[in-house]
């Protein structure tokens, strides 16, 4: 037993008494009931019960429930941020998200899910859908009545039952949903930055371009011109 | 018509012809909950009331989940361990990141592996509690010692579903650090809940210890000598109760373990009163390890700033990495072949090896035993049955 040369003192148990007064450990335990049980009635940390349909806890502002899209703007069928990259199919461990691309009659990918569905009969509720999406689109939801009767139709959350408001986000996680704005906000500034560069850029290049054809004609026109000494 | 000859079965090769006694009772004992840690079953021969031979009959609850592990990225495991030993998912979680960090040489930030140990340890008081509660309800004492032990881990459960999102099934480990950091002012609600621990733990001890009934039903019965134990491949409180000081934060020390002041616990006899008691010295242990952590817990990273989180890809090599799980030694085998997924992925339940000397505990004892003695091994038939 080698193991045993890296140990420190080791605690044993306390002897064991009150063998002396036969009855006497039993009497000692109803007291600690009897006190738990008076207790139950005026100690406020005793009265654990929530009544839950009439009473409620607020949940947890980090619980996480059904995955749910997040879309900008008024209108979910547009606004929806989902790339349908299919990075959350493939990472999701139950396998129970489906998605298929929306293309165009060319077959060019529109960058926007046709079919977006999950299963929540198979979800476990990991998160890991959120974790990993790059675009910002897809986040935890924290609603947790919805039990169904209709165990097949409505088990499966189509893109419409998933989306939901960035107003909802923002209301169900603030903090989350503050530090994604502010990213988005500075990555648009940034975008917009970009492009305004890159058109200033492109503006500059067009006049220096449109320059130097001037200068050239100009330079053919005085090359042209009558009166120049040949060379 | 088929003959009945065609139809029955050849002779078990584990058949021991002493059984076929007539006056032996034949008792299948399960599998629905014999002693309410899971779908277990006991194949169980009775003379009068002491066992002859016994049998233990798992896999109802088989998920496969070794295999399905090889089939997905590393990442989709981590929510998977969570259901292996339900009671704690956080040290499931942790030994399985553990691995992962050893296999493709990650390095953890010191806050992380603050906020790794501060979960673990709460994991322990509510593993410790819970199996306190249900200990008593195996002896038929079912109700307030339970009752008792899960409201204080209904407070634990609280804390975690701040922190991880969920009570149970919380995911929080990553390769490199852990999913989020600690919310604000989480760590003082942790500090003063802590602070009323120990009087739990006071009138838990009052209420059960000195009980006479639980001294009669517990003391000497179920007790194996420390070698066999040893042998046995027992780890966690049921080999320190038989003596043998052996704990993975002491013997090979992972994370920052090193850096706490704490006492490993062993009993003398190794029967199932030592293996209770063990539980309740550990959980005061622990309480030793949270204070110190929450007041020595630094500011930081909480995930190393280069983990990966996508298309996480393993080098290729094989590592092993284990850690104190408050039931024993629960280790990862991994095998990678340097693609998104592992080649080989392999646990080491603690309770499931805990389990594999059931049988030399019962033998000759009363049947009303074998279900206190199954209690004390503390098993969890997710992480027996995977």
């Amino acid at each position: 037993m080698a193991a045993t040369e890296s140990t420190t003192p080791a605690a044993t148990p306390p002897p064991v008494s009150e063998w002396s007064l036969p009855g006497m450990g039993l009497i000692k335990g109803l007291v600690v009931t009897g006190a738990n049980m008076a207790q139950s009635f005026y100690r406020k940390d005793r009265m654990t019960t929530v009544q839950y349909p009439e009473e409620r806890v607020a949940i947890s502002p980090n619980f996480r429930n059904f995955p749910f899209l997040a879309y900008d703007g008024e209108d979910p069928a547009t606004g929806l941020r989902c790339t349908a990259c299919s990075i959350c199919e493939k990472e999701c461990p139950p396998q129970c998200i489906y998605i298929v691309m929306d293309r165009d009659e060319n077959g060019k990918a529109l960058k926007r899910p046709k079919v977006f569905d999950i299963d929540v009969s198979v979800c476990m509720n990991c998160g890991i859908c959120a974790e990993v999406c790059p675009f910002d689109s897809i986040y935890m939801d924290g609603e947790y009545e919805i039990a169904t009767g209709d165990r097949f139709g409505s088990l499966v959350f189509h893109k419409e039952r998933l989306a939901r408001s960035t107003d909802y986000h923002a209301k169900l996680r603030p903090a989350q949903a503050a530090e994604v704005a502010a990213r988005r906000k500075a990555d648009a500034e940034k975008k917009a930055a970009a492009a305004a560069a890159k058109e200033a850029k492109a503006k500059a290049e067009k006049e220096a371009k449109e320059k130097a054809a001037r200068e050239a004609a100009a330079a053919a026109a005085a090359g042209d011109a009558p009166g120049t000494p040949p060379p | 018509m088929i003959p009945d000859s065609a139809i029955s079965f050849p002779p078990s090769p584990n058949a021991n012809p002493a059984l076929d006694d007539d006056q032996l009772l034949h008792v299948s004992l399960g599998p629905q909950h014999p002693s309410t840690h899971g779908v277990f079953r006991m194949n169980v021969v009775l003379d009068g009331e002491t066992v002859v031979s016994l049998k233990p009959v798992f896999g109802y609850l088989h998920r496969n989940h070794e295999k399905i592990a090889e089939g997905s990225t590393y990442l989709s495991s981590m929510p998977f361990t969570d259901r292996l030993d339900y009671i704690c998912p956080l040290t499931n979680n942790w030994a399985y990141a553990h691995a992962v960090e050893k296999l493709a040489g990650i390095e953890v930030p010191e806050r992380a592996e603050y906020i790794r140990v501060i979960t673990a340890e709460l994991t322990r008081l509510i593993n410790h509690t819970a199996f306190a509660g249900f200990f008593m309800g195996d002896m038929g004492a079912w109700g307030s010692a339970l009752m008792y032990a899960f409201r204080e881990r209904e407070l634990i459960l609280d804390l975690f579903e701040d922190l991880t999102g969920a009570r149970m099934m919380s995911n929080f480990m990553r390769f490199g650090g852990c999913r989020n950091d600690l919310p604000d002012g989480w760590a003082d609600r942790a500090k003063k809940y802590l602070a009323t621990f120990p009087a739990f733990l006071d009138e838990l001890e009052k209420f059960l210890i000195g009980n006479e009934i639980l001294l009669a039903r517990t003391q000497d019965i179920g007790a194996l000598p420390a070698a066999t134990l040893v042998n046995g491949g027992i780890t966690g409180p049921m080999l320190r109760a038989a003596g043998v000081a052996y704990d993975l934060r002491k013997a090979r020390p992972y994370g920052i373990y090193d850096r706490f002041k704490f006492r490993i616990p062993i009993g003398e006899k190794g029967d199932c009163y030592d293996r209770f008691m063990i539980r309740f010295l550990e959980m005061r242990e622990s309480l030793a390890i949270l204070n110190q952590a929450l007041d020595q817990l630094p500011a930081g990273e909480y995930i190393h700033p280069k983990a990966k989180i996508r298309g996480f890809k393993a080098p290729a090599g094989e590592a092993y990495a284990a850690i104190e799980g408050p039931k024993g030694e629960l280790g990862f085998h991994l095998i990678s072949d340097g693609t998104f997924t592992p080649y080989r992925y392999r646990i080491r339940p603690p309770s499931f090896i805990n389990l594999t000397l059931l049988e030399d505990m019962c033998l000759g004892l009363d049947l009303a035993d074998v279900v206190l003695i199954l209690g004390s091994v503390d098993i969890v038939l997710g992480e027996v049955d995977r």
